[in-house]
C-alpha cells in the first residue's frame, strides 16, 4: 500500500520517520496499554515532567493512570539478564498538564530505551540516535550534552548542605553565574570549587573548542574520573552523525536522584525550548530495584507545531 | 528566522536606562526613543530589532522565543519562574523585595498571617520557608491600600525608596530578597546564535556601573 504522505501532520511524518530510524538500528517497538496501576507512577512522581496523572477506578475497584510517561513502564517490562542489553522504542500518546494552560493534554511522544549492560557504545549508539533523529527533524539543530557526574563531583567538593547545592544547580540550569557566586559566598562553599562551577556552568561549545578548556577548569577536582568518562564518549562521538551538532553545555541538568553520567537535549532553531530529551538514569533503575544500567530518550513531537507553517521536517 | 537579534524591552524608566547601556554599547537604534506609536525598531547595520513590552512580559516574549533576549526585574524572573537563561546582573534598576505592615504591627502567630501581594509566588515561597500558616490576598496594584483598609495584616511589594510607604504611615519589617533588572535569553536562541548574544552579553556587561 502506498500512501501520499503529503496528507500527514509534520508531527505524524516525524513519528514514521523516527519509527523507521529506531527499526533500522535493531531496536523493537514497544506498545504499552493505555492504562497501567497508579502505584508505578505514584512513587516516582519527580521522575515524571509534571507530577499531575489521570486517574479512575477500574471495574475491579483498582486505581488506574492515563499513562503520563512511557520509560516508567518500559523499565517494569524489561528483565535483568547480565550480559544483554534490550533495546525497545516507542511512539505513544501519553497525558500532562500544559504548562500555559494548565489542563490535561495529549502529547504525541516517541523515543527509545537501551536497558541492560551499558558501555561506551551503547552511549554512543543512543547519543546518534538522538543526534539523528534530530537531523530527521530539520537540518538546523544542536545537540547539548553535559555529565552529572562532573557536576556532582563539583557539588561535593563545595561542602554545603543539600538544599545550597540544589541552588547552585539550578543557577547552573539557567546560567546564572552572578547568582551561583552569590548563593556560593554566602554559604561560605569551597573558594576553588565555586570558582570551578562557575566556569562550568558558563561553558558552552562544539566539544573540540571546550574540551580543553573544561580539563584546565577540573584539573585539581575530584571530577577526573567523571572527566575521563566523559571525555571517551565524546571522543568516540568525533567521527558520528552526532559530531557537528554536539556542543558542550551544563546548563543540561536532569534530577540526579534519577539521572546519573550523561545527559543531554536537542534543539531545532525556530523552536523556544527543547524538544529531545534524555540521558542515562541509572538511579531511576535502582529505585525500582533494578541492577541493569539504562539510558534513553524521549522526542516530544507536539512540539513540532510550533514551527507552524514556516518550515516542516524535510523529507 | 531572520538573522536578526530580537530584544525585549520593559517599557518605563527602567527600560530607558537599560536601552541607554545598550547604546552605549554599541547597539543603538536612534528611532527607539522617538516615541510615537511604532511597536518595532530595527538597525540592520548593528543586527538589533528591539519592541517595547509590558515589563511583566518581557519574560514570556524571551521564554516563547519571540524575543532572543530581553530585559526582566528579577521580581518577575521569580515570581513566574520562566526556563530561560539568566545572563547579567544589569545593576540598574535596583530595589528589594519587602514585608511591610502599618507602623507598630506585631504579629500572632497564633492566627493565619494575611497577605496582600501582586508576587503570590515569591510570597507563598517566603513564608513557607519560615513555616508561617499565610492566607494570600492577590492584588493588581496599590498594595499599600490593603493594610491600612484591613484586608490584610502586611504586604510584601516592592520597595524602591520607602516614600509610599512612609506617607501612609507603613514600615518595613522584613527584607525578602534584592531585585535588580536581568538580561535573559530564550535558551534555543542561546545556542542557535550564541556568538552574537555573547558579543552583546560582554559589550552591555561592560556598561555595569559599579
Amino acid at each position: 500500500m502506498i500512501v501520499d504522505d503529503s496528507i500527514l501532520k509534520p508531527e505524524e511524518r516525524a513519528a514514521f520517520m523516527l519509527r523507521s530510524l529506531y527499526a533500522a538500528a535493531g531496536y523493537r517497538q514497544y506498545k504499552m496499554s493505555k492504562f497501567e496501576e497508579y502505584d508505578l507512577y505514584a512513587g516516582n512522581k519527580d521522575f515524571l515532567i509534571s507530577d499531575s496523572i489521570i486517574t479512575f477506578t477500574d471495574t475491579n475497584g483498582k486505581l488506574m493512570a492515563l499513562k503520563p510517561d512511557v520509560t516508567l513502564s518500559i523499565i517494569r517490562n524489561t528483565k535483568d539478564e547480565p550480559g544483554r542489553t534490550q533495546k525497545v522504542y516507542y511512539d505513544e500518546n501519553v497525558y500532562r498538564i500544559s504548562r500555559g494552560t494548565r489542563r490535561f493534554q495529549e502529547i504525541k511522544q516517541s523515543g527509545l530505551e537501551c536497558i541492560g549492560d551499558i558501555g561506551t557504545d551503547e552511549l554512543r549508539e543512543v547519543i546518534v540516535l538522538a543526534a539523528q533523529s534530530l537531523k530527521k527533524l530539520s537540518p538546523s539543530c544542536i545537540l547539548d550534552i553535559s555529565h552529572l557526574g562532573i557536576l556532582q563531583a563539583l557539588l561535593d567538593e563545595l561542602g554545603v548542605k543539600p538544599e545550597i547545592e540544589k541552588a547552585v544547580l539550578r543557577g547552573a540550569a539557567r546560567k546564572n553565574i552572578s547568582e551561583i557566586e552569590a548563593i556560593c559566598r554566602e554559604a561560605d562553599a569551597d573558594k576553588q570549587a565555586a570558582e570551578a562551577l562557575m566556569k562550568v556552568a558558563a561553558l558552552y561549545g562544539r566539544p573540540e573548542d571546550v574540551l580543553f578548556e573544561l580539563e584546565q577548569i577540573l584539573a585539581g577536582s575530584k571530577a577526573g574520573c567523571a572527566l575521563d568518562e566523559f571525555r571517551s564518549i565524546l571522543e568516540s562521538l568525533s567521527e558520528t552523525p552526532a559530531a557537528d551538532i554536539l556542543r558542550i553545555d551544563f546548563s543540561v541538568v536532569s534530577d540526579m536522584r534519577y539521572y546519573n553520567g550523561v545527559v543531554f537535549k536537542g534543539f531545532i532553531d525556530g523552536i523556544p525550548g527543547s524538544i529531545l530529551s534524555g540521558g542515562q538514569y541509572d538511579g531511576m533503575m535502582r529505585r525500582m530495584d533494578r541492577d541493569a544500567g539504562a539510558i534513553g530518550f524521549a522526542v516530544y513531537l507536539d512540539m513540532l507545531e510550533l514551527l507552524g507553517e514556516r518550515r516542516g521536517p524535510d523529507v | 528566522m531572520s538573522e536578526m537579534l530580537s530584544i525585549a524591552l520593559p517599557k518605563g524608566r527602567l527600560g530607558e536606562k537599560v536601552y541607554a547601556m545598550f547604546e552605549k554599547a554599541g547597539y543603538e537604534c536612534p528611532a527607539v526613543m522617538e516615541g510615537g506609536r511604532r511597536l518595532i525598531f530595527e538597525n540592520p547595520e548593528k543586527g538589533v530589532r528591539y519592541f517595547w513590552v509590558k515589563p511583566s512580559d518581557v519574560a514570556i516574549y524571551v521564554e516563547r522565543g519571540a524575543a532572543d533576549i530581553g530585559v526582566a526585574g528579577k521580581d518577575i524572573l521569580l515570581e513566574y519562574e520562566p526556563d530561560i537563561y539568566e545572563l547579567l546582573d544589569l545593576g540598574v534598576g535596583k530595589c528589594r523585595m519587602a514585608i511591610a505592615a502599618k507602623k507598630g504591627f506585631v504579629d500572632d502567630p497564633s492566627r493565619t498571617l494575611r497577605v496582600a501581594t501582586k508576587f503570590a509566588n515569591i510570597t507563598a515561597g517566603y513564608y513557607a520557608k519560615k513555616g508561617r500558616d499565610i492566607d494570600i490576598i492577590h492584588l493588581n496594584g496599590s498594595i499599600e491600600l490593603a493594610p491600612i483598609l484591613g484586608l490584610s495584616s502586611v504586604i510584601c511589594d516592592i520597595v524602591e525608596t520607602g516614600n509610599t510607604l512612609r506617607e501612609n504611615d507603613l514600615e518595613v519589617i522584613e527584607e525578602v530578597v534584592p531585585i535588580s533588572a536581568r538580561l535573559i535569553a530564550n535558551r534555543a536562541a542561546y545556542k542557535f546564535r550564541y556568538e552574537k548574544i555573547m558579543e552583546l552579553t560582554s559589550a552591555v556587561g561592560a556598561q555595569k556601573e559599579n
